[in-house]
């Protein structure tokens, strides 16, 4: 069944002929590839977007005093960053990489449901268009943190039912691209690829689509309830009506944790594809990795509290949530570990994709160190709602989820577009965007050990000289970021031919590097053979 | 130790250079021990977390940075075709498996004495507004708001033009400060009138959220007598950040006639003893 319909996709396209001409081509987007390049331009977009947001909040937080906004939109930009970074640029750029690789990886001509693909991209540029209106509509943006606790998020303005409605419109995008991941990969892929036989990106993938499915809905259960509250009168969250505010944040970060993992797992994937290639040198420990990512899935759906220990559980919960939570090191040590032994013993070069990768596994593993210290719970009393949680997942989403990005785009983009890049430039924005990330983050750790809570527009003056480390390392990053763009696009628009392998490494081994750079507008019409 | 030596010459190193001549003390890079017996097991727990950390950094970047110098491909390196060992995986999956244990021990330890807040010698109800603290000595007829300081709040405005560097505690001063007993085990009920906010102070090592409609509870017994600061620690509004919590530890007999002070307003000398002795048993409690 699933050949035949992978058949008559292929005749739909009339495969004879290129991409449509004009906005049309885009509009009416059903290839697998065109979607992924616009999922990913989006993504770009969005980074910038809520990267200004960032240089906002640092640009106040520089010294102390409130110079520049007042302290509500200082919290609404708080909001809209994380907002922004997590629902429109993170996700939607692994979105717009699952889009462009699974169907090159598994050997399919698309993803199985390219109409459903075309809508779960489009409702993006709705959702955040609604997201962004509401910082000029009366009362401002949503000011509550992305976390959205009540009942400090029903006092949101006029932006209330535009910000549950855009995550409602985000979530079904998500729940659409998880459940085309899911189809594609369980039914199109080339004979003779097991499920132990295919790439590890295509797995970390997999996974993510289930966590997708299983949790996007219980964040729209969980906004829905906060509108019926707002308002037809509902109490689901307010004391006052016999309701519990407490309850919104079981609710919310049981989908929250998973959410984490969501940005993370495709990260694992690509740094596991990236790593063995320009190590000369397999995997180490491929089952391992499969194993550990599903152990870790599995984990995230039981370690939600662990965001909220300061609430009052009772004492057999707080034991639970921290011996669970500290679980989550061993599949996490596990990757760590296979990674460095894949690299053991290898022949490494330092092309810009391996610079990022490495960058990833030292910088991710200080993130999951600050994890593992956030488990503590008697600790985290001291640690929660400070810079040093601000630190802790910064480092797992910068230097980890966003490294991750820029290394699979450094990877890929020839393949994509049939051209070298500037590798010159490559390195330099690499060099620049390491650096300046541990000068942004890294004092930040010390400014949460020291007392200093997070979402404050100002602060005490001892708190003033990391503050101002922590900032001019934002501008740095900030500003390297231009770097990266300029690169991707002048890529797009010419350079030096790029060959099929691309790496000369030998490797790297996959399906995606047996078509030519660029592929075909369709590709793998007939299935290759796996063996 | 070495490496927070390094960085704390470090941070001398650049202070030297900063124009801004602040206070060595605000280069300030770890968690303070605090002034109670929670604060300071926490600090211990900290402490033992983050050299775990560091030994395992130390073995895995080490590894890593071993591979990176060793095996590169320019100068000729030439790749194993090695791919996995179970053994190796039982081993990396065993060992963070003990070592967790090692740290869950000491830490279910402290959680347990952190949740007992049985013989207390004196509650204090704290009551979060936006955005201010209210403090109720229950049983004890005194009850007021506390709220940022007045030059605080005016150098705070945006575009006040006030130099924050010349306002004495900027940001962490209250009108009316929390006065406790030194000694005493003080137990704190949380509650909240609007959203949710956390009470915290570092020094004691304890922080939780006020929310409405309930009421969390945590203790603290200060071993020092002095000015301990924090803040609000969870986001609660436009204001969030200038709710700050001071809490004076004073001497048993300072705190009984401060007490005695709001209790009685200006009540004549002999009056306020009265009020002391009526205070007496709890004292004794103390004692205890």
């Amino acid at each position: 069944m699933a050949h035949a319909h992978a058949h008559d996709a292929a005749h739909d396209h009339h495969d004879d002929h290129g991409p449509a001409k004009g906005l049309g081509r885009w509009l009416f987007a059903t290839n697998h590839k065109d979607i992924g390049t616009m999922y990913m331009l989006f993504s770009l977009l969005m980074f910038f977007i809520g990267g200004g947001m960032a240089m906002v909040i640092r640009a106040e937080l520089f010294q102390p005093g409130m110079q520049l906004v007042d302290p509500m939109f200082f919290n609404q930009m708080t909001t809209m960053h994380a907002l922004i970074m997590i629902f429109g640029a993170v996700m939607p750029a692994f979105v717009g990489l699952a889009n462009w690789m699974i169907p090159l990886q598994v050997g399919a001509p698309d993803m199985a449901l390219p109409r459903m693909n075309n809508f779960s991209f489009w409702i993006l540029p709705f959702a955040f268009t609604l997201l962004l209106a509401t910082l000029f509509v009366p009362g401002g943006a949503p000011a509550g943190g992305w976390t959205m606790y009540p009942p400090l998020s029903q006092q949101t303005g006029d932006a209330f039912p535009m910000l549950i409605f855009a995550v409602h419109l985000m979530g079904a995008s998500s729940i659409m691209g998880a459940i085309n991941v899911i189809v594609t990969i369980m039914n199109m892929r080339a004979p003779g690829m097991s499920l132990l036989k295919m790439p590890i990106f295509v797995w970390t993938w997999l996974i993510t689509a289930y966590l997708l499915i299983a949790v996007m809905p219980v964040l729209a259960g969980a906004v829905t309830m906060l509108l019926t509250d707002h308002y037809f009168g509902t109490t689901f969250f307010e004391a006052a009506g016999g309701g519990d505010p407490v309850m919104f944040q079981h609710i919310f970060w049981f989908f929250g944790h998973p959410e984490v993992y969501i940005m993370i797992l495709p990260a694992f994937g690509i740094v596991s594809e990236i790593i063995p290639t320009f190590s000369r040198k397999p995997l180490f420990g491929y089952d391992a990795m499969v194993y550990a990512t599903a152990s870790i899935a599995f984990l995230s759906f039981i370690v939600w509290a662990h965001h909220m220990f300061t609430v009052g559980m009772p004492l057999a919960g707080q034991m639970f949530f921290m011996l669970a939570t500290m679980l989550i090191a061993v599949p996490t040590g596990v990757k760590v570990f296979n990674w460095t032994a894949t690299m053991f013993k290898g022949s490494i070069s330092f092309e810009p994709p391996m610079l990022f990768a490495i960058s990833f596994l030292f910088l991710f593993t200080i993130g999951g160190f600050s994890g593992l210290m956030l488990a503590i719970v008697p600790a985290d009393f001291q640690y929660h709602d400070t810079y040093f949680v601000v630190a802790h997942f910064h480092y797992v989403l910068v230097p980890g989820a966003v490294f991750s990005l820029m290394a699979a785009a450094y990877y890929w983009l020839p393949k994509w577009t049939g051209h070298m890049y500037n590798m010159t430039l490559a390195k330099w924005h690499f060099w620049l965007s390491t650096i300046f990330v541990n000068v942004l983050f890294f004092p930040q750790h010390f400014l949460g050990l020291a007392g200093m809570p997070r979402r404050i527009p100002d602060y005490s003056t001892q708190f003033a000289d990391w503050n101002m480390i922590s900032s001019i390392g934002a501008f740095g990053f900030g500003l390297s970021q231009l770097l990266f763009a300029y690169i991707v696009f002048s890529c797009i628009r010419g350079g030096e031919k790029a060959t099929d392998k691309v790496w000369d490494s030998g490797r790297p081994h996959g399906l995606e590097w047996t078509l030519s750079s660029p592929p075909p507008y369709h590709s793998f019409e007939t299935a290759p053979e796996v063996k | 130790m070495k490496i927070v030596k390094y960085a704390a010459a470090g941070s001398i190193a650049a202070a030297a250079l900063l124009p801004s001549g602040a206070a060595l003390a605000a280069w300030e890079l770890n968690m303070p021990v605090g002034v109670t017996e929670l604060s300071r097991d926490i600090h211990g727990l900290h402490m033992l977390v983050l050299w775990v950390c560091v030994l395992i950094a130390i073995a895995v970047f080490g590894m890593m940075i071993y591979s990176i110098v060793k095996f590169r491909h320019s100068t000729g390196a030439v790749p194993a075709n090695f791919d996995h060992s179970t053994k190796a995986e039982i081993i990396w999956t065993t060992i963070p498996v003990l070592i967790l244990v090692g740290l869950a021990i000491p830490a279910a330890a402290t959680l347990v004495k952190i949740e007992d807040t049985r013989d207390s010698n004196l509650t204090i109800k704290v009551t979060g507004y936006q955005w201010k603290w209210e403090y109720e000595y229950l049983d004890q007829n005194v009850k007021f708001f506390s709220t940022l300081a007045r030059d605080s709040d005016a150098a705070r405005q945006t575009g006040s033009g006030v130099d924050p560097y010349t306002i004495p505690n900027y940001l962490l001063e209250v009108d009316k400060p929390l006065v406790v007993p030194v000694g005493a085990k003080v137990r704190v009920l949380l509650t909240s009138n609007d959203v949710i906010h956390a009470w915290w102070v570092p020094q004691f090592g304890m922080k939780k959220d006020a929310i409405p409609g309930f009421v969390n509870e945590l203790w603290f017994r200060a071993d020092e007598p002095g000015i301990y600061r924090g803040q609000c620690a969870e986001l609660c509004g436009r204001d969030h950040a200038f709710m700050p919590v001071v809490v004076h530890v004073k001497p048993q007999d300072e705190y009984e006639s401060w007490l005695a002070e709001q209790q009685g307003g200006a009540a004549p000398a002999a009056a306020q003893a009265q009020t002391v002795e009526n205070a007496a048993p709890v004292t004794a409690a103390v004692a205890e």
